[in-house]
């Protein structure tokens, strides 16, 4: 493969997946540059979340380049662990916390650090610092809870912990899937304070429905629609669009 | 330091559960062996058997609630390992009796003499030396379960089509442990044993030592297990049953920490059958047949899972009420009873037996201490 010369930790040309026919992705591209937080946006079935399961290795395109870390990593050819290893990290959609575990074992477990099989048999990870865990506590505003199980939360609890968690993995590009899917106006307000705070050392990129939401992230907006770049550019301009409106925000 | 270990790593169903056994395996062999015969507190060598063969039963339990219970892989074909581990031990067994048989041959096995064999099976080398049988015990159904693990859990088989096929894994072995020329004695299995590490395997002395070593092993595996689940490989297990690919993307191979446990747990069941053979004094294809292990999941089921300590528990209780209603005018109502177990602790239990009890006692604990109740 002829690597093209990038210059961005995340840089998409002209990727295609197609499921049984169906095309979710049509030679989409999509460039992130280091330092930057991204909302995405777009209405059902735009291939929003086919792409994060693009760059999180859990569908591997049909073609196109997924490139990481300006242009030296091809994220096509490694397993969800490994891409988790060079320093993606994802929150679901749907809150995904192991419920058994308490708040702080979930974070624990989410720490950079060793991840092999024996290892953790020897106890590496048990060396994690407290410190670590209740800073990324601190963060999300859980430090109250660590000690309770994590299926007990609320559901924006849930959310929160999942992005203590990622935090905790210190990724360099954190992607988030509709984190305030179901939460109410004051956790809104309060998960698009954090994403800001978060952005200052994390590059984000942020799917979400909620315009309101996206409008408080204060970044820049790209727009899918049917598998490709629709729109891009600040909030105004794509909430003023006139593609933008007829196929997503309405008239 | 070994004592401040332990401390850290039981929990108090756990104390109790190694209380228990250290007081099985002090009071079983005065009752046994002190107590004089016609005394009301005297334990027959039938018992102890009896006793013996639950303890390994116990340890198969164990074994399968590290694989189900901490990583929500429902093996339905542990028995497997457990008859592998039996037919290791049955075939240094074999090899004891020597010009003992029927046929008095010096090396071949009574079997295959009947057969017209002349020669030892490749499979059967090495097996008169006890410390190579005994690796054995362990190396045979480790590797089983880790070519099995390794194609089942890298293709990322799971829920209801792994146990399908680790159902299918069991019986496949049944029907090829049932062939004569597989050279494991076919149909008739491995049996008529004389001795054990030079001792009589029927004297009352090698019985009590049986029934320790079975004490001994199911404590050594519950420790290991404890050791397991307690560490931090205990809680990515924990993960991987209860949200698997959120576990992948936290950047664990997923495969290797399944691959690890359902080896050391087939170890464990293979020790077990270890235990299990000398005695019960035959090892025949029938230990592979999946119904077996599929009992030994309800006893994990019944007991607890999830908790070690109760589907030791389980297995114990099952197979105590199993000797019960299997015996005398009972015994047509065995399977009505064992159904009506199951779906009364799947459905008012879910828990299982150690769970009920658990927050039954925490419940009375609450009602009976004044402080806990609501100020009005």
């Amino acid at each position: 493969m002829n690597t093209p010369v990038v210059r961005a930790l995340l840089y998409l040309d002209g990727v295609n997946v197609t499921f049984d026919g169906f095309r979710a992705l049509r030679s989409l591209s999509l460039t992130v540059e280091t330092g930057a937080m991204r909302a995405i946006i777009g209405p059902n079935g735009a291939g929003k979340t086919t792409m994060m399961d693009v760059i999180t290795g859990k569908t591997k395109p049909d073609n196109g380049d997924v490139l990481f870390a300006d242009g030296t990593v091809d994220l096509t050819r490694h397993d969800e662990a490994s891409i988790a290893e060079l320093g993606i990290g994802r929150k679901f959609q749907k809150p995904t916390v192991f419920e058994s575990h308490t708040v702080a074992d979930n974070v624990l477990l989410a720490t950079a650090g060793p991840r092999g099989a024996f290892s953790s048999l020897w106890g590496a990870r048990a060396r994690v610092e407290r410190e670590r865990i209740d800073e990324a506590l601190e963060t999300v505003r859980l430090l109250a809870h660590r000690d309770r199980r994590a299926g007990e939360l609320s559901h924006g609890q849930k959310q929160w912990l999942e992005i203590a968690m990622l935090l905790a993995q210190n990724p360099k590009l954190l992607l988030v899937d509709e984190p305030v899917a179901g939460m109410t106006d004051a956790e809104t307000e309060t998960t698009a304070e954090l994403l800001r705070e978060i952005n200052r050392d994390h590059t984000v990129v942020v799917v979400e429905h909620d315009m309101s939401f996206v409008r408080a992230l204060d970044c820049r907006v790209t727009c899918l629609h049917e598998g490709s770049v629709l729109a891009e550019g600040s909030i105004d301009t794509i909430a003023s669009n006139e593609r933008v409106i007829e196929v997503y925000l309405g008239r | 330091m070994i004592a401040a270990l332990l401390a850290e790593k039981l929990d108090g169903r756990g104390k109790i559960f190694l209380i228990f056994l250290a007081l099985l395996a002090l009071l079983v062999p005065i009752c046994n062996l002190l107590v004089p015969a016609g005394s009301a507190f005297h334990i027959g060598t039938g018992t102890v058997v009896l006793l013996g063969k639950w303890l390994c039963y116990a340890m198969l339990a164990v074994a399968l609630d590290l694989v189900w219970g901490y990583c929500g892989i429902l093996s339905l074909g542990h028995g497997a390992f457990f008859a592998l581990g039996g037919y290791a031990m049955g075939m240094y067994l074999m090899r004891q009796i020597g010009t003992r048989g029927v046929y008095g041959h010096p090396v071949l096995p009574d079997f295959m003499v009947f057969l017209n064999w002349t020669e030892l099976p490749v499979a059967w080398w090495g097996f008169q030396n006890p410390v190579y049988a005994m690796f054995m015990v362990l190396a045979v159904p480790g590797a089983l379960a880790f070519v099995f693990g390794w194609f089942a859990f890298r293709s990322r088989v799971t829920g209801v089509y792994l146990s399908i096929i680790t159902q299918a894994l069991t019986y496949a072995l049944l029907l090829a442990f049932f062939r004569n020329d597989m050279g494991f004695g076919g149909n008739n299995g491995l049996t008529d044993f004389k001795d054990i590490f030079g001792f009589n395997v029927q004297s009352a002395g090698t019985r009590m030592a049986l029934f320790l070593a079975s004490v001994a092993g199911l404590v050594i595996a519950f420790l290991i297990a404890r050791f397991m689940v307690t560490s931090t490989f205990g809680k990515v297990l924990v993960a991987i049953r209860d949200a698997e690919s959120r576990t992948r993307f936290l950047g664990y191979r997923v495969e290797r920490f399944k691959l690890l446990v359902f080896v050391v747990s087939a170890m464990m069941a293979g020790v077990a059958g270890a235990l299990y053979v000398p005695q019960v004094g035959i090892i025949n294809p029938s230990e592979f047949s999946p119904i077996n292990s599929i009992e030994a999941v309800v006893w994990v089921a019944m007991g607890g899972r999830g908790t070690l300590v109760g589907a030791a528990l389980g297995a114990g209780i099952v197979n105590a009420l199993k000797t019960t209603f299997t015996t005398g005018a009972l015994a047509p109502y065995w399977l009505f009873v064992l159904g009506a177990l199951f779906v009364l602790v799947t459905v008012a239990l879910p828990a299982g037996i150690l769970g009920a009890a658990e927050s039954l006692i925490k419940r009375m604990r609450g009602s009976g201490s004044p402080a806990r109740k609501p100020a009005e």
